[in-house]
């Protein structure tokens, strides 16, 4: 049965390089621990050959240019870790998780799927790429093989079955221990001029076991490939999220759009890499003070009021959808009309899976907007017109003349329309539209017999009601404190040279008369 | 026969100069192989630009005086309050929803009645509502500086820049703009119906060519409502709408079908006891590019009826 190992050699380097990227060709050290004790965790391969070793601190770091020094991110780990998991997922279902920089697959039965072993190599370490990793990887007849292969072999590595010891012989002794701790049992294998597997493998069986007990016995069996053991699958959670500490605060739009647009990317390879898609994403920020209540800017949907320090905003899209471009765009827009109160310290963005949208156009149906571009034209529009402004209408269940709301203006897909729907209206549908002041306008209006007879409402609304028809009376929601009544009069007032026609409401509640629009 | 290049000489008020025809394509042979020229195409050579599909624009008597709405047009329909300018494109759009068509309507001063669309059987689900010049608070927007909520630094406003508040007419432009670049909508209306004559006469022509370019070649309806026309030669139809002489009231008695006098209706029947009924509205054509081209204006009557007396 075969087994793929994914490696990220020096991961948390790995992990900062995914949102830097333009690192890649230069000497990156990462650093732990608390200021002024800092010391290099780990460092790319040019950092290396530069010089650069585990536990050196930074003030020796700093005595030789050309270095890029960053802190260590549990965060951007964990980020790269998720999805180094989706990336396995995406070819098996069976995974096991050996470790934040490895990850084990079982193989069995992918090849009608995939093609050989060694294209699901090459694309297992071309699918890694694509999320920001760049990743060594080896196929073997056992888990414990793939893993050192893939630790010690740089790129894709095939391991046909019965050569593995072969193939691991050139390995050095290092590969069998994890971490950068050195172990005793290191200590003894280099005393005893053991440099790679082939001599820890050639070592007489019962002579390590008396002096190195059964832990040399098994290092051995790992040398020779011949240990053999169950996968122990995982079952990754739908959580994508990406996440970036920032080493100075934020404080202009254009770099943190910059960010965004690299954390979308990746969220979008994750995506797209398990064949999802999102309706909802989640932007949360960090601030270094906090916004202040008093600034016009301070968010409206922060998470805990109390918290001062998190902003969040939350795009819902009306159909799922997987363009970072697009995400990019509708984040920038919306921080746009709602800007953070303070500097950026963190960026978290995750991205609520769902399945991706299947529709499939007709010939014969009527145009309608594409919902990504549709998403875009209504984001800048509410950057014109503001929030609130812009929507499809719901008319309410309610007898009071302005019950409507306004909705999210999502169109339903058009469906083909039957042969007697695509013929013409059969009658005169047309109805005479009331236009709304809005606000209504304040008349004064002068009754003669109980019905208005001249209005003075503005320069251009004055005069004489040359014909009156009412009152429309209607009353409601009188059981509550917003309760209404009024009377309505549909009137005639002649204008410079036309007659236009008007409602003239009176608020029977108190006793004032509005002009609320004009018959057009 | 007449060439181009004397059809040419013909406009400038020059003598008729007759090419014979072998000579003509000679001529035209070596003016196409001069270099300056090759780029040019003859005017006799051009594509006729095929004639817009025409939609329903909901009201039997304006689709019979135009044929209907040109897709991929501007279409302009123009006249005073109460003219039932408004009703006609409820109608449009009414008929638009009811093609399962996505519409929106840009409304410039936010007079939109959403119970008169409901009544007119508009999809109010399938019409996107952009209200312009609502209340803004005026806030910076463009390169927002964070830093400005710092209380331990310094207050630097020098990054953002101040944006000036719109009017709702040059919002109603970009917004117009946005929709007809974004495509896909069926019926695109600007209601300009109370916007200032002034204001509205200040509208850039180069504005309407912009969305005159924008919506050719797309099946959108461009739908332009005002006191007077705007577009001007952008717009593929122009109609001017005027509401009659004679308010049609209700019931149905002796007033209608005539102006009421104030006396007469105060002396016959009791207020309350009439109704509006609708609009006796007359459409007159004053442009039209289709084909069927009318050699002087045409003139069509219908009525709008109020949801109440339906």
């Amino acid at each position: 049965m075969p087994f793929a190992c994914i490696f990220v050699p020096d991961f948390s380097v790995e992990a900062l390089l995914r949102a830097e990227p333009e690192l890649r060709s230069q000497a990156v050290a990462v650093l732990e621990g608390k200021a002024p004790l800092q010391k290099v965790f780990a460092g790319n391969e040019k950092a290396r050959r530069a010089g650069v070793e585990v536990g050196m601190t930074k003030l020796q770091i700093e005595a030789c240019t050309d270095f890029v020094l960053r802190a260590r991110s549990p965060l951007q780990e964990a980020a790269a870790h998720a999805a180094l998991l989706d990336c396995a997922q995406s070819f098996s279902p069976r995974i096991e998780d050996a470790g934040d920089d490895a990850i084990l697959l079982d193989l069995a039965g992918l090849e009608p799927l995939f093609g050989p072993q060694p294209k699901i190599a090459r694309d297992l370490a071309r699918r890694a790429s694509e999320l920001g990793l760049e990743a060594n990887v080896a196929v073997a007849s056992n888990p414990d093989t793939a893993i050192l292969a893939a630790r010690g072999f740089f790129g894709v590595t095939v391991i046909p079955a019965g050569r593995e010891a072969e193939q691991l012989s050139s390995l050095p002794v290092d590969v069998l221990f994890v971490g950068a701790v050195p172990s005793p049992t290191l200590e003894t294998f280099d005393r005893w001029g053991v440099r790679n597997l082939r001599g820890l493998a050639s070592l007489p069986d019962v002579a390590l076991s008396e002096r190195l007990g059964q832990e040399g016995v098994r290092l051995q069996q790992l040398a020779r490939g011949s240990i053999s053991r169950a996968l122990v699958p995982v079952e990754t959670p739908l959580i994508f999220e990406e996440a970036i500490e920032l080493e100075y605060p934020l404080m202009l739009l254009e770099p943190l759009a910059f960010l965004l647009g690299r954390l979308l990317e990746q969220l979008c390879a994750r995506l797209g890499a398990r064949a999802l898609a999102t309706q909802e994403l989640r932007l949360r920020l960090e601030l270094e003070n906090g916004w202040h209540a008093e600034d016009d800017c301070c968010p409206s949907t922060a998470l805990d009021p109390s918290d001062r320090r998190i902003f969040q905003r939350t795009l819902r899209l009306p159909v799922p959808l997987l363009d970072a471009r697009i995400f990019l765009k509708l984040l920038q827009l919306d921080l746009k009309a709602n800007p953070p109160g303070a500097p950026i310290v963190k960026i978290y963005l995750s991205a609520e899976p769902v399945r991706p949208r299947a529709a499939q156009s007709g010939l014969f149906l009527p145009p309608s907007p594409e919902p990504e571009k549709l998403e875009l034209t209504l984001a800048r529009i509410t950057g014109i017109v503001g929030e609130g402004s812009l929507g499809s209408l719901e008319i309410l269940d309610t007898h009071h003349p302005h019950g409507f709301r306004m909705r999210r203006f999502a169109p339903a897909e058009p469906q083909r329309l039957g042969p007697r729907s695509s013929e013409k209206p059969e009658s005169n549908n047309a109805i005479t539209a009331l236009r709304i002041f809005r606000p209504p306008v304040r008349a004064t209006v002068t009754l003669r017999h109980g019905k208005p007879s001249h209005i003075v409402c503005s320069k251009r609304i004055q005069g004489d009601i040359l014909w009156a028809a009412g009152p429309w009376r209607s009353s409601g929601d009188w059981w509550e404190q917003e309760g209404w009544s009024r009377d309505e009069w549909d009137i005639a007032v002649q204008a410079e040279s036309y007659i236009a026609l008007y409602r003239l409401v009176h608020d029977r509640l108190s006793g004032r008369w509005f002009l609320e629009g004009n018959y057009d | 026969m007449a060439s181009p290049l004397v059809c040419s000489q013909t406009a400038m008020n020059r003598p008729l100069i007759f090419v014979p025809e072998e000579r003509c394509a000679l001529l035209l042979n070596r003016l196409s192989a001069l270099p300056k020229l090759t780029g040019v195409t003859a005017a006799s050579r051009l594509e006729v630009r095929p004639a817009p599909e025409m939609v329903s624009a909901g009201i039997h008597a304006i689709d019979a005086l135009t044929g209907g709405l040109p897709r991929g047009c501007l279409t302009e329909i123009f006249g005073t309050a109460s003219s039932g300018r408004s009703s006609v494109l409820l109608a449009a759009l009414a008929a638009a929803t009811q093609r399962q068509e996505v519409c929106a309507l840009v409304d410039v001063t936010d007079a939109f009645n959403p119970h008169s669309a409901a009544a007119a059987r508009v999809a109010l689900d399938r019409l996107l509502w952009v209200r312009c010049g609502r209340e803004r608070k005026p806030r910076d927007r463009e390169g927002h500086d964070f830093n400005r909520a710092n209380k331990t630094s310094l207050r630097v406003r020098a990054l953002a820049c101040k944006r000036k508040i719109e009017g709702p007419v040059e919002q109603a432009l970009r917004v117009t703009d946005l929709l007809l670049q974004s495509g896909g909508f069926g019926l695109v209306a600007i209601d300009l119906s109370d916007v200032p004559l002034k204001m509205a006469r200040r509208i850039p022509l180069t504005s309407w060519f912009r969305f005159q370019r924008a919506v050719e070649n797309t099946p959108t309806v461009l739908f332009v409502i005002g006191q007077v026309p705007c577009a001007q030669t952008c717009a593929t139809l122009l109609l001017k709408l005027q509401a009659s002489e004679k308010l049609v009231v209700g019931p149905r008695s002796s007033v209608l079908g005539e102006r009421p006098t104030t006396n007469d209706v105060r002396r016959i029947i009791p207020p309350h006891a009439q109704l509006l009924d609708g609009l006796q509205v007359e459409g007159e054509l004053l442009r039209c590019r289709m084909e069927r081209k009318p050699s002087r204006s045409v003139n069509a009557a219908f009525m709008t009826k109020m949801p109440r007396a339906r």
